[in-house]
């Protein structure tokens, strides 16, 4: 039963995707298919990061270890679907036509902190080996606090493309915040 | 020395196009593979062509209903607009209060114009309308007005968005005068040969086609002359990113994205964007209203 458990939580965890290519398949993008495929795939990695800053509340909640063998699979989630995001950003909507998207990166704050999230991401993917872990040795656990950075900068990222005061980035934010102030009392009590 | 022929010699003309030529042929692999799944609800590329009724009225932004793109299409169904009357008044000699249906008495004409939205998306809409100017010349402008204010009805009964602060209600847009005075600016009573449907703001709405899309007031019920110029919704919310002239510039950015392209509504996942034309291409009529204005002060 067990060894059973890592495949099936992968198909789970590819949830975005069914969503996406059936939509893309019948038809149900709506009039801004480009559009609609960076927003889902934004939005899906915020939901993902909250995921990944859930496994450790959930252990102590549960008082079980079962979920750390989750967190790295959620996590190179997080980077793929944060990958596909960009991808379809600079690939689908601007072609690779990189003098604007070099000047967005420079002067639209929100894909600054978007850019910067995504740069992050990607140092934590690569480091997140068992080779790499055993490399690195205390300063793994360092390097990897960064998704506490990550977070916050995904939420900037929402609430600031967001043309006023949206519920959506509002909740994303209240969630991450919560998690965020989970560690700080936890470190306090130990 | 070799001499070619004639027919040998690639003209100049086809010689530089030939990156576009590879692309296109790129493209149109692309398309016959995935046109094959349907991945493309493409409808031809021509600009001047219509966008398509169903996107045209179930792809809106329309606060009032809410902040979603389908929410106006959804809620707005049975938003009642009859009766309806609209005022027009402030600094004039004859202010006037018009029933729905005496507006709708005076003839629209088709008047098919681009709506290019402050987000980075444009449609082609065939409007029904006629000029605002014939309304304003009914009541007699004072001298002193230099400005006219739009007003969107308040109704947070019917219209469940306002019942949220995402903006300042009522909906409030304005104009300068000559600006309200050219024959451009419209009035409109319907699209594609219909009734307005209620989610582009039915009964009646103005529209001003060299401008972004939310400087287009929806569901008028007050025309105002002022001398001061207008406190306009979005200016209010965010004087930084919105000003009062909000003409279409692709010079001039947006702090959130950039103005210099746009995205065609109704084309495939694999149309590129356009470049965004200056005044939304209607520079010709419009441009003289500006000589001498520093359009990115005054933007």
């Amino acid at each position: 039963m067990k060894n059973y458990l890592k495949p099936v939580v992968f198909l789970l965890l590819l949830w975005p995707i069914y969503i996406i290519s059936y939509q893309i398949f019948f038809n149900e993008l709506g009039p801004e298919p480009v559009d609609r495929i960076i927003n889902h795939f934004g939005e899906w990695t915020l939901i993902f990061i909250i995921l990944t800053l859930s496994i450790s509340p959930l252990r102590k909640i549960t008082n079980s270890t079962e979920w750390l063998k989750f967190r790295r699979m959620i996590g190179l989630f997080t980077f793929s679907y944060a990958s596909i995001h960009m991808l379809s950003y600079v690939g689908l909507d601007y072609r690779f036509d990189f003098e604007p998207l070099i000047d967005d990166v420079l002067n639209k704050r929100f894909i600054f902190v978007g850019f910067s999230a995504w740069l992050l991401l990607t140092i934590l993917a690569l480091t997140s080996s068992d080779m790499m872990v055993r490399l690195l040795k205390q300063n793994w656990k360092k390097l990897h606090k960064l998704v506490y950075v990550i977070a916050i900068f995904g939420a900037l990222h929402f609430i600031w493309l967001s043309k006023t005061i949206l519920f959506k980035p509002l909740i994303y934010s209240l969630i991450i915040l919560f998690l965020l102030s989970l560690r700080i009392k936890f470190k306090k009590s130990i | 020395m070799k001499k070619f022929k004639h027919s040998e010699i690639t003209p100049e003309k086809i010689y530089y196009k030939r990156r576009s030529f590879i692309k296109s042929i790129g493209y149109g692999l692309g398309a016959l593979t995935l046109n094959s799944v349907s991945l493309i609800n493409a409808n031809a590329s021509n600009l001047n062509e219509p966008t398509s009724y169903e996107d045209i009225t179930t792809y809106n932004n329309y606060y009032e209903f809410g902040t979603g793109k389908g929410d106006p299409h959804r809620r707005a169904k049975n938003f009642p607009t009859r009766p309806w009357s609209v005022k027009i008044e402030g600094l004039v000699d004859k202010p006037l209060e018009l029933s729905i249906e005496e507006v709708l008495a005076i003839k629209s004409e088709e008047r098919i114009l681009k709506l290019r939205c402050v987000e980075g998306w444009s449609m082609v809409i065939p409007w029904l309308g006629f000029s605002l100017s014939e309304l304003l010349n009914k009541v007699k402008i004072k001298p002193n007005a230099k400005f006219v204010e739009f007003e969107t009805v308040y109704n947070p009964e019917e219209m469940v968005g306002q019942r949220y602060p995402v903006l300042n209600w009522p909906y409030i847009e304005g104009l300068r005068i000559d600006e309200a005075m050219h024959p451009l600016t419209t009035v409109v009573t319907g699209l594609y040969g219909k009734t307005l449907p209620n989610q582009n703001g039915a009964p009646l709405r103005i529209f001003i086609p060299w401008k972004y899309g939310f400087k287009s007031a929806k569901a008028i019920v007050r025309i105002k002359l002022t001398e001061k110029m207008p406190n306009t919704a979005w200016k209010n919310a965010s004087p930084r990113e919105y000003g009062f002239y909000s003409n279409v510039n692709p010079d001039v950015d947006h702090p959130r994205w950039s103005q210099a392209t746009e995205r065609v509504i109704g084309e495939s996942i694999l149309a590129p964007r356009i470049k965004t034309l200056m005044f939304n291409g209607y520079g010709d009529e419009v441009a003289h209203l500006y000589s001498g204005m520093d359009l990115k002060k005054n933007y």
